[in-house]
């Protein structure tokens, strides 16, 4: 059974009819505050809507994030969209079907026992009553009780079925995106941004910009914002790069060579917390080694895009973001307008990982749109523009000294933390163009913190096994050279790149199996499984001996400690790169909604983890990003994909897990392992290029 | 800046007379006046491919390309290949073994493969790989949608 207690989404938004309504017959209207952003959730919603309202999944409309009509859920970060949005979901549609029912048969003069539901039409012991959720009026302007059971696991007819993405054809066929909206009358603005957050404009050639755009180019002042508006996207464009090169900025001393590295960081004044653990190690074998990964960008294929439009006092902006109401809280405080004037409706964009450009993107669009009312303003970033100001994934550095038993076992583990910001978004002044408007509001103070639980630099710093005694120390480092925010696991991903690589140093160590090592310290049944399980789908027993120049090796993790579980495998060979062989990964998301969307979340967060783990590094230059283009940003190509192969633990009637990010971080660690396994030489800085390789080993 | 010139060409099948600056990028056309949303803008640099048309049945980027350069020319989008109700066999692939994650990317992806099966019926995996190496997936759909271009090849 699912658990029928009251989640966060449905806490904050207790009003049915915020959730769902009849008022088109034949049709659900289903309202969610979860929205898609590439990973499917919107078809995996509308079949746990279809399941408690037993009505076809064609006959679910679906809007996600609107700010005029949908429920405020927040951001859809954290692999919550299932756990928490769904589950709210489920029970508002549970509710609603339970209130059908009790009209219905008071209508019928007949006891709901008596009444089912197909298609949203009721019958009565099996046959057409006449009533269905269209012909009753239902009253849905109450709060929800939560106290409608949902279905058991057994009865689900939708909810774990394969079911193809209702948003794919439209992709497919050309169309689907905010990309796409065309809005009368539309024309195209950019803001020109400084290379670095603080810079300002010291020298400007503005004859130079309107030259490149023949003259066809309008440009605005305002506060400390330069933007850019025309009727032609390349006119626009033109204008654009003429910018980049016509304005002199000043304000900021040049960066250096050593602070793109995550080896800066601990150079660096920092703020400390610490778990876990209050006595000193005991005495035994130490091993202590040292991990990092650097700054990497979260690389949408489609640069950020947004339409604003300011008309007769109200203020409406389609983008990509991942909470609508939270941007429309920082629209508010950022252009100074009340949150009831501002519209925010969520369109599909190029799949984002965290915060990418999409607010900022939004923030341009809605700054240029007020200053022209009546006419929309289309902004969409240039790669350059998403490369250089896009907030990227923090570096963190991570140190890890572990004292072994007399047995191998590892006894006792200090985790030290250097990490700069995960979490960037923090209000009005934290929006890029927000700081250039009449009176900006200050930027907010980073607001991180050390807690364990879900924690940012510090999420899944606390071993999912079980070691006798450990403890972390997080040295938050807040101002690093360049804005840092939220991407795809935080700091899941370094931490348990630097766990798992280190368990496998430990049963070096000890001499002993890795998988045999992690088995002995793993108690959770599910966890034992998909480790046993990935072994197997690897053949993981007749594992050769290191340095033969190919090499197996496996990781572990569970996202937050809360979320999904995966176990994956790697097979590699290295000379001077390394290369993937074949790819396995064993799962548990409890209750899989579309256990196909699963698989390619799955997939995908394999395919992506091992692109940061092979070749991702934001470079920078003294002015910013330097790494402005993918020809000094390459990520994973179709050439270097290996064979992968996915598998998930049958576990229907456990509650579901969110999986968005459960293959990202011990990807990295399950290649570290197995390049480590095939050199006999430990690689522990990301990413595992050949430097690093050919460092290794001499 | 050029000033605009008469030109005509075929886009879909279809012939298009305007009057544009030549050194505007196909792209734009196609997006702009054209009103045709399949093709995307990606990285303004050959380097991503979510961009890629076929100019007389090869694989061309249309965020470089400049338009006055296609006079008399085949251009053939995604919007050309195949429609719901008459899809490519790339698309009905794509459907099938759902390769897509945001999607973006896919338009360029049905680009690249038609152009490959058109000159190669029934490609290896790896050729299949290199055939799309220069088009960039972040979500990590490459299986699929290698899977999609196998599966349309059969």
């Amino acid at each position: 059974m699912i658990a029928n207690t009251l989640p966060k989404s449905l806490i904050d938004n207790p009003r049915l009819d915020r959730w769902l309504d009849f008022s088109v017959p034949g049709r659900a209207g289903i309202r969610v505050g979860k929205v898609e952003i590439g990973q499917g959730i919107a078809t995996a919603l509308a079949q746990i809507a279809a399941e408690e309202l037993d009505v076809g999944l064609d006959q679910i409309d679906l809007t996600a994030g609107d700010t005029d009509c949908a429920p405020d859920e927040g951001m859809t970060t954290g692999s919550l969209s299932i756990e928490v949005g769904g589950a709210s979901l489920r029970l508002v549609c549970a509710e609603a079907r339970a209130i059908a029912l009790a009209a219905a048969a008071a209508r019928l003069n007949c006891g709901p026992q008596d009444l089912s539901i197909d298609a949203g039409a009721i019958a009565q012991n099996g046959k057409p009553s006449g009533q269905d959720y269209w012909t009753l009026r239902l009253d849905l302007a109450r709060d929800a009780t939560g106290s409608a059971p949902p279905k058991p696991a057994s009865a689900y007819r939708v909810v774990g079925q394969n079911v193809a993405r209702r948003d794919l054809p439209a992709k497919i066929f050309g169309g689907g995106f905010v990309h796409d909206l065309v809005r009368p009358g539309m024309r195209h603005g950019h803001v020109v941004h400084a290379p670095r957050i603080g810079m300002a404009i010291a020298g400007l050639d503005l004859a130079a910009i309107q030259r490149a755009a023949g003259g066809r180019v309008e440009i605005i002042r305002h506060g400390m914002m330069l933007a850019l508006i025309a009727d032609s996207p390349t006119d626009l464009r033109r204008a654009a790069f003429a910018a980049d090169t016509a304005i002199g900025w000043n304000g900021l001393p040049p960066l250096t060579a050593d602070q793109q590295e995550a080896a800066w960081l601990p150079t660096q004044p920092s703020r400390h917390g610490a778990h876990g653990d209050a006595n000193q190690p005991p005495p035994g074998t130490r091993i202590t080694a040292t991990y990092s990964r650097p700054y990497i960008a979260h690389g949408s294929i489609g640069p950020s895009c947004a339409v604003a439009e300011f008309r007769d006092g109200r203020l409406t902006v389609w983008c990509h973001a991942q909470g609508v109401f939270p941007l429309q809280a920082v629209l508010a405080g950022g252009l100074k307008l009340n949150p009831a004037q501002i519209s925010v409706r969520h369109l599909h964009g190029s799949g984002c990982y965290g915060h990418n450009g999409a607010d900022d993107a939004a923030f341009d669009a809605a700054a240029i749109a007020c200053l022209r009312p009546g006419t929309p303003i289309r902004v969409q970033w240039r790669r350059e523009d998403e490369f250089g100001h896009e907030p990227v994934g923090p570096a963190m550095l991570v140190r890890q000294d572990g004292v072994l038993g007399p047995d191998g076992a590892l006894r006792d583990l200090t985790t030290d933390i250097w990490s700069a910001p995960h979490s960037g978004r923090g209000g009005a002044g934290n929006a890029l163009t927000a700081r250039t408007q009449p009176n900006p509001c200050p930027p907010s103070p980073v607001a991180e913190t050390s807690v364990p639980y879900p924690g940012a630099g510090t999420r899944n710093a606390i071993p999912n096994y079980a070691i006798p005694a450990m403890r972390y120390r997080h040295h938050l480092v807040p101002s690093p050279p360049v804005r840092t925010s939220a991407l795809r696991g935080l700091g899941a991903m370094p931490n348990i790149f630097a766990l798992e690589c280190f368990l496998d140093e430990c049963a070096d160590a000890a001499g002993q199996d890795p998988l045999a090592y992690r088995l002995a310290m793993q108690p959770d049944p599910r966890a034992r499984d998909v480790l046993t399980t990935v072994a197997e789908m690897a053949n993981w027993s007749a594992r050769g001996p290191a340095g033969t120049g190919e090499g197996l090796g496996l990781a572990f993790g569970r996202y937050k400690n809360t979320s999904g579980y995966a176990a994956i495998a790697v097979r590699v060979s290295v000379d001077t790169e390394i290369r993937l062989l074949e790819i396995w990964c064993a799962a548990d998301a409890g209750l899989a909604i579309n256990p196909d969307g699963v698989i390619a979340q799955l997939e995908g967060g394999i395919i992506q983890g091992a692109s940061w783990t092979l070749k991702e590094q934001v470079l920078l230059d003294e002015a910013g990003i330097a790494s402005r283009n993918w020809d000094r940003y390459p990520i994973l190509r179709f050439s270097e994909i290996p064979p992968i192969t996915c598998r998930l633990m049958h576990r229907p009637n456990d509650p579901s897990l969110g999986m968005g990010e459960a293959t990202i971080a011990p990807i990295g660690a399950a290649i570290g392992n197995a390049a480590s396994h095939a050199l006999g030489a430990r690689l522990r800085d990301l990413p595992l290029t050949r430097a690093k390789i050919i460092q290794a080993v001499t | 800046m050029t000033d605009p010139i008469p030109l005509s060409l075929s886009v879909n099948g279809r012939v298009v007379s305007l009057t544009i600056d030549p050194t505007a990028p196909l792209l734009d056309v196609l997006r702009g006046p054209l009103g045709l949303s399949a093709t995307r803008y990606g990285c303004g640099a050959e380097l991503c491919g979510a961009c890629l048309v076929l100019v007389d049945g090869v694989p061309a980027y249309a965020c470089t390309r400049e338009i006055g350069t296609l006079a008399g020319r085949d251009i053939t989008t995604v919007e050309g290949l195949g429609t719901p109700d008459a899809p490519h066999k790339i698309q009905t692939a794509m459907l099938a073994v759902q390769a897509g994650q945001c999607g973006y990317c896919l338009s360029g992806m049905q680009i690249a493969a038609a152009a490959l099966l058109a000159r190669n019926p029934s490609p290896t995996r790896s050729e299949i790989a290199e055939a799309l190496d220069g088009n960039l997936c972040r979500c990590g759909a490459h299986p699929r949608i290698l899977a999609a271009v196998a599966r349309a090849a059969q």
